[in-house]
C-alpha cells in the first residue's frame, strides 16, 4: 500500500518534472529554429523578426528557469531596445537594398508582404501559448516559485560586490554612447579643433 | 536546485553561441554578422543564467546583466560604424573592408 502510494508520488513527480523539461526543450528548439532562420536569411527585415522571436525564446527558458527578472531585462532591454536600434539602422541604410532587388515586387507584393511575417507570428504564438500553459498549470507553477531567483538577491549583489563591474560598466555604455554618436554623425558636421577655437573667437568678439 | 540539468542548459547555450559563429564567419553583409554577434552574446547569457539557476546564486543574472549592458554599447557603436560604412562605400559587404588605407 505504501510502496504503490510512494510510486504514484513518484509518477507524479515524474510528470511534472516532465512537463517543466518538456517545456523548456520545447523553447529551447523554437530559440534554435529562429537563430538559424536569423543566420541563414536573405533578407534583413525577415531576419530581424526571427531575432527578436529567438530572444523572446530564450527569454521564456529564462523564466522557466526559475529567473523571471532576467527573463523580462531580455524582453525589455534586448528585444525592446537593441532590436529597435537595429531596426531603425535598417531604416537609414534604406532597407538592405542589395538583398532584396531579386524578390518579385508589385504583382506579388501582399503575398511576400504575409511571408513576412507569418514564420516568426506562428513562432511568437508558440511561446504566448506556452507562456499562458505555464502560468496557467497550478503545479507547475509551484514548482518554479519554489527555485526562484528574485530581483532582491540581484540588486544586493550588484550594488555590494559587484559594485566595480557596475561602475566599468557605466564607463562602457558611455564610451558607447559617445563612439556611437562620434562615428554616426555626417561627414560636413566634423568638430575639430579649428572649428571650435574659431568659435571661441567669434564668440569672445561678439 | 533547479529541475532542468545544467548540461542540456549548456548544450542549449553551445548550441545558439555555434549557430551565431557560424553566422559571424559565413555571411558577408554585415548587419548580419552584427546580428549573429547578438545570438552568440545571448547564448553567453544562456550559459549564466543556467548556471546560476543550478547552483541557486544571483550572479548568473548579475553577469546576465553585465552582458546585457555590454551588448547594448557593442549594437551602439556597430551600427555607428555600419551607417558611416554604408555612406563611404555604399554597401554593406564586409569584403570592402579587407584592404586597409595607406
Amino acid at each position: 500500500m505504501s510502496s504503490s502510494a510512494s510510486s504514484l508520488s513518484q509518477t507524479q513527480l515524474v510528470m511534472g518534472l516532465n512537463s517543466l523539461q518538456l517545456m523548456f526543450y520545447f523553447a529551447a528548439a523554437l530559440a534554435i529554429v529562429a537563430s538559424l532562420k536569423v543566420v541563414t536569411g536573405k533578407n534583413t527585415v525577415h531576419s530581424l523578426l526571427y531575432l527578436v522571436v529567438s530572444l523572446l525564446a530564450v527569454a521564456v527558458c529564462f523564466y522557466l528557469l526559475g529567473a523571471p527578472f532576467a527573463a523580462g531585462l531580455e524582453v525589455i532591454v534586448y528585444a525592446g531596445a537593441i532590436l529597435v536600434l537595429f531596426v531603425f539602422a535598417i531604416m537609414m541604410f534604406g532597407l538592405g537594398q542589395d538583398e532584396t532587388l531579386s524578390a518579385p515586387q508589385a504583382h506579388a507584393f501582399k503575398l511576400s508582404n504575409i511571408s513576412l511575417w507569418f514564420g516568426p507570428s506562428i513562432i511568437a504564438a508558440l511561446l504566448l501559448a506556452q507562456l499562458i500553459f505555464a502560468i496557467d498549470n497550478s503545479a507547475l507553477q509551484e514548482k518554479l516559485t519554489s527555485n526562484i531567483i528574485e530581483a532582491k538577491q540581484v540588486g544586493i549583489l550588484l550594488y555590494g560586490p559587484y559594485l566595480l563591474a557596475v561602475e566599468i560598466a557605466s564607463f562602457l555604455l558611455l564610451a558607447g554612447l559617445i563612439a556611437g554618436y562620434h562615428f554616426a554623425k555626417p561627414e560636413g558636421v566634423s568638430l575639430d579643433h579649428n572649428d571650435l577655437n574659431q568659435q571661441k573667437e567669434t564668440g569672445g568678439h561678439s | 536546485m533547479s529541475e532542468i540539468p545544467l548540461s542540456h542548459v549548456l548544450v542549449l547555450a553551445s548550441i545558439l553561441f555555434s549557430i551565431g559563429f557560424v553566422g559571424v564567419i559565413a555571411r558577408k553583409n554585415t548587419l548580419f554578422i552584427l546580428m549573429s554577434l547578438e545570438v552568440m552574446l545571448n547564448a553567453v547569457g544562456v550559459a549564466f543564467i543556467g548556471a546560476g539557476s543550478a547552483w541557486q546564486q544571483a550572479d548568473g543574472q548579475v553577469m546576465f546583466i553585465l552582458i546585457l549592458t555590454l551588448a547594448a554599447a557593442e549594437v551602439a557603436v556597430g551600427l555607428a560604424l555600419l551607417i558611416q560604412m554604408q555612406r563611404r562605400f555604399k554597401s554593406l559587404d564586409i569584403d570592402l573592408l579587407s584592404k586597409l588605407k595607406g
